[in-house]
Order: C-alpha cells, then structure tokens, then sequence
C-alpha cells in the first residue's frame, strides 16, 4: 500500500483577494494574525527587553530594512551584491549634514534618505541596462571603490571618519522610528508588488522583452525600483548614524550587502516578509554566537547552506502554506 | 493601388558576424493589407520583424512608419507608435494565470493614452479580450495558471497580448504553429475582424494553405532576399521559389 501526501486548504471562505465573506471573528483573526502577531511584537517587544537587546532589536529592523531592499530590487531582476552602498550613502549624507551644516536628525535623516537613494540611483544609472550577473559585479565593485576614495582622498574625516553627531533623544525613540518606517515598508511595498504596477516590476525579472513589447520603457521603471530600493536602505544608514553617533568608512563594509541578501535568502525571496523574517533570525543568532569569535561566520555559512537546501523555497513560504493548507498521508491503490 | 504606405523598408541589411540574415531587402505594406511572409528556415523573416520592431537594429538601411524615420526608435516607442507583434517562441508569465499576463500590455502608456486617461478594471478588459481569440469563458480557461495551458491557447495568449495594444500594423511571428487545426480555424475570424477594422498585419508563417487563404499577397525570403512578392498562386509558380523551397534540384 503506498501513501501519499495530500494538502486541503483550510476551510476559510476568505482566501480570495477580493472576496470579503468574513462572517465570524474567527476568520477575521485567521486573515489578520498574521499581520498583527509580527506589528504587536514589534511594537511591544522593545518595553519588555534590556539594553542591550534593544540594540540588538534596532540592528535587526536595520538588517530587515536592507533586506527588503534587497528583495525589492531581486523581484525586478536587478540581483544586488552591493545593498552597502545604499546604506553607506545614506550614513554619510545625514553624517555630513549633521557635522558639517548643524542639521539636527529630524531634518538629516530624512534629507539623508531621499538625497542617499538619488545618489545611488543616479550612480547605478548607467549600469542599469546590465542583466544579471553584471549589474551584480557593478554593484559590489562600487562600494569598495567608494571606501578607497575616502581613504586616499581624506574627504569627510578620511580613515577617521565623522564622530561627535547628534544622537536621536533616546534609545525606544529610536527603536520605535526604525520598527515604525519598517512596519510601513513592509505592508506598504507588500500591497505595492501585488497592483498593477508590481506586476509590471515583476515582469521585467520574468521576461523583459516580453514588457518591452508592451510598450512599456524597462529602463525608467527599472530605474523607479531602484530609487525605491535606495531609498529604503539610505535610511538605514542614515539612522545608524545617530544612533552610533559615528560615521565611517565601515558602513560600506562587505557585511551590509553579505547579510541583508543571506536574510532574503533564508526568509524567502520575493514575499518581502521572508526577507524581513530572514533578518528576524539571523541577526539575534549572529550576536548569540559573537562570543565564538572567527567561527561565527563558519557556523553562519552552515546555517545558510542547511537552510537552503532544506527548505529552497524560504522559510516564509513554507510557513505561509502549513498556515493556509492542512497535510495528511492518503493511501493510494496500485 | 491608391492606399496609403503604412511601412516602407528601404535596402535594409543586417549583418550578424559573417552571415547577413537580412540582405538589402526592400519592401512596402499598405494600410489594411494583409502580407504573408514566407521563407525556408533561417531566411530572414524573424530577423526582419524584429528589425522593424526595433528590437535589432540594422547594419544599413532604414524603416518607414507612416513617412516617418523608425530606424533607430526604441522597441517601446514604436509600440506605442501603433506597431505591436508577437513572437514565434512564446514565454508567458507561467505561474500567473492568463488573464493576469494581459495586465502589462494594459498598463502601456498607449493603451493609457487611448483610453483618455481614464482606465477602468483591467481584469474585466483582459478576461473579454481573451475569450475574442478563443478562451472559453465557461470552462474558467482564463484563470488559470499560463504554465498549464496548451501551446495553442499560449499563441492565442500571444495574439491577445497584441491585439490589447490596439495596434494599427501587427506583426504575427508564425503564429499558427503549435496549434491544431480547429484552433487556427478558430483564430481565422479574428483575424478577418482585425482586417474589416482596418489593421494592417504582416504574417510570418510556414503553414502556407491556410495563410493563403487570408493573405492578399506573399512575400518570400530566402538567404535574407526577397526572392518573389505577388498573389500567392503567382509566387508559387516561380521557378526560384520551387528552387528554395525544393533544393537546387527541384
């Protein structure tokens, strides 16, 4: 008798996504939970934590941020090897506003964010029309370049780098502005990817002549997700900032482009959530092994290489349908 | 002949390495004609569409669109000038279902343009437009995913996806091939509707009876020349084209 494995969608009315059937609370909590369980802890994690995992808790919204930055720009085909760019040019701006013109952060950071995200799009501009693996090599060619730059030239504190910037008023503030813009990107360019619009980004990953053949010029929509995806990671840095207090030639360290697309990659790429979910587990894993020094990245390179071969789709996906399908073992004839 | 010149090719040649696919080839297509485009493989047809596409640009020679110079204009700019077409192999978005890969020809700043600004559910114009070539609209077709559809339904699929443009001249890469002969029977009317509208459509095809059945003239290539251009029944009796298509001996 051989068995085989059968899945059933559980019997909610309210799959679909424009059909609203919702007739009791508990289908209203089955559609919601999801969505609010990850918002609440969040919001309500950091009143419960110390010191010192609140930092942890910012670098895990920062990595978050800069994943889903980088999943962002994966589901328009542009694979990135470079997210330390976006990051370290919106550290620098906020760092240079901050030190050289007095900006208090309020007025850096987001100055830093819209100005970082131009920057770097207007730098990959000309690189845009590269698929593959050659917009991936440009990418992480030009932060390391950028780090010589400084480094030779001494411009904006050289080696030394900026210290002394304005810190934002207190640890939750800052806790609460980075969870709160990465709760907002996070639904917000969830439900993006999903208009009309979405699917054009996601089109030009597919098939790119096939959206040319529309009509449609591949190169500026290529260039408005990028802008979107700069942006986003531009305040991360710009944040980390104030928050370090400090700015320097680290933020454009392999780390900030390593890290962010390890988290996608483990969460699942192309749901946005799973990159956000990638860095909820990498980051607190990567502090609670600090203390094993160089092996770290050893264990940090198992990790992933179990995770994607255990579970190639991405933990988000895998989560996403054990919470929508039941499975059970059938048996079959013959 | 007092119709109008919808496309003008004018001694176009392109040359790939050492091969010319397309070899100073000149031609002209009236508003509302129907021309058939035949040729052994590797004559030339795909490359010529894709050249007045845009999608190739040529090493001589030029392409007019309504008197105006295409030449160099980019593939997303002449679409949106009214010239849409399909391609031979065809690669949908397979994971999403048909109707869902009308959604991007929707979105076409043309069709945007067209429609005055004001554009409605692009659901419903994508699922009516698809069951204008043939996806039955009771068996749900439509909604499933492209990657479990039949060759037959991904062409028509392809031709919905032009037709979506409201192009002027369309350009049908060999577009009967991979479909049974109820399904090209069941495209022909829709083609004939394209031409009591006015549109002016260039077919490729290898599936020379039923093509000469619509087309109002042939042209037909052979190493990147055109070696005949009449009513079909004339062109097939040319002692070049039997010698194209037969080999030397023939």
């Amino acid at each position: 008798m051989k068995k085989r494995r059968e899945r059933i969608d559980r019997g909610i009315k309210a799959r679909s996504e424009d059909v609203y059937a919702l007739s009791s609370w508990r289908e209203m909590l089955y559609l919601a939970g999801p969505r609010l369980l990850p918002a609440a802890a969040f919001l309500l994690l950091p009143l419960f934590l110390g010191a010192y995992w609140q930092k942890v808790m910012i670098s895990v919204a920062v990595f978050a941020l800069l994943a889903i930055s980088w999943d962002m720009l994966a589901q328009t085909g542009m694979i990135s090897l470079g997210q330390a760019l976006f990051f370290g040019m919106g550290a620098y701006v906020s760092g240079i506003l901050n030190f050289y013109f007095g900006m208090p952060p309020w007025i850096a950071i987001p100055i830093a964010t819209v100005l970082g995200g131009a920057l770097c799009t207007l730098i990959l501009t000309p690189v845009l029309r590269l698929r593959g693996i050659y917009f991936s090599m440009v990418t992480l060619i030009i932060p390391l370049m950028l780090v010589r730059i400084i480094e030779a030239t001494k411009i904006f504190g050289g080696t030394e780098g900026l210290s002394g910037m304005t810190p934002l008023p207190s640890t939750l503030t800052e806790i609460y502005l980075v969870t709160g813009v990465l709760l907002g990107v996070l639904f917000g360019l969830r439900r993006l990817m999903e208009t009309d619009y979405g699917l054009v980004l996601k089109g030009i990953r597919d098939n790119d002549r096939s959206v040319t053949n529309a009509g449609i010029d591949i190169f500026w929509f290529k260039t408005q997700a990028l802008f979107i995806s700069s942006t986003i990671g531009a305040f991360a840095g710009a944040l980390m900032t104030h928050v370090y207090m400090f700015v320097g030639m680290p933020v454009f360290a392999l780390d900030y482009s390593i890290l962010p697309m390890a988290a996608a990659v483990v969460g699942g790429s192309g749901t946005l959530a799973g990159a956000a979910l990638g860095a909820v587990i990498l980051v607190p894993l990567s502090e609670a092994l600090r203390g094993i020094g160089g092996l770290r990245i050893v264990m940090y390179g198992l990790f992933l290489v179990v995770f994607t071969v255990a579970v190639p789709e991405g933990l988000f996906d895998y989560i996403q349908r054990r919470y929508h399908q039941m499975e059970r073992w059938v048996e079959i004839d013959q | 002949m007092s119709l109008p010149t919808t496309l003008r090719v004018e001694n176009i040649s392109k040359i790939f390495g050492r091969v010319a696919a397309v070899d100073h080839l000149s031609c002209e297509v009236r508003r509302g004609e129907l021309v058939g485009i035949i040729g052994p493989n590797g004559s030339g047809k795909t490359t010529l569409v894709n050249l007045i596409s845009g999608f190739v640009k040529p090493t001589s020679g030029r392409i007019l669109y309504n008197g105006q110079d295409i030449t160099y204009t980019a593939p997303h700019k002449i679409v949106c000038m009214g010239i849409s077409r399909t391609f031979q192999m065809v690669r949908p978005f397979y994971h999403l279902p048909a109707y869902k890969n009308m959604i991007i020809p929707l979105y076409s700043p043309r069709v945007r343009q067209l429609a005055g600004g004001r554009y409605g559910d692009r659901n419903a114009v994508a699922l009516d437009l698809l069951e204008e070539v043939g996806f039955e609209r009771d068996a749900n077709v439509a909604y499933k995913p492209a990657g479990t559809l039949p060759q037959g339904y991904l062409k028509r699929l392809e031709l919905a996806k032009a037709i979506a443009l409201s192009p002027e001249l369309l350009i049908l890469d060999e577009l009967f091939s991979g479909m049974s002969l109820a399904e090209v029977a069941s495209v022909v009317p829709v083609i004939e509707k394209l031409r009591l509208a006015g549109k002016t459509i260039i077919m490729i095809e290898h599936r020379l009876k039923e093509l000469f059945r619509i087309a109002d003239r042939i042209m037909v290539l052979n190493y990147g020349q055109k070696i005949a251009d009449g009513a079909s029944t004339e062109v097939m009796e040319s002692d070049e084209v039997k010698k194209a298509y037969l080999g030397s001996e023939g």
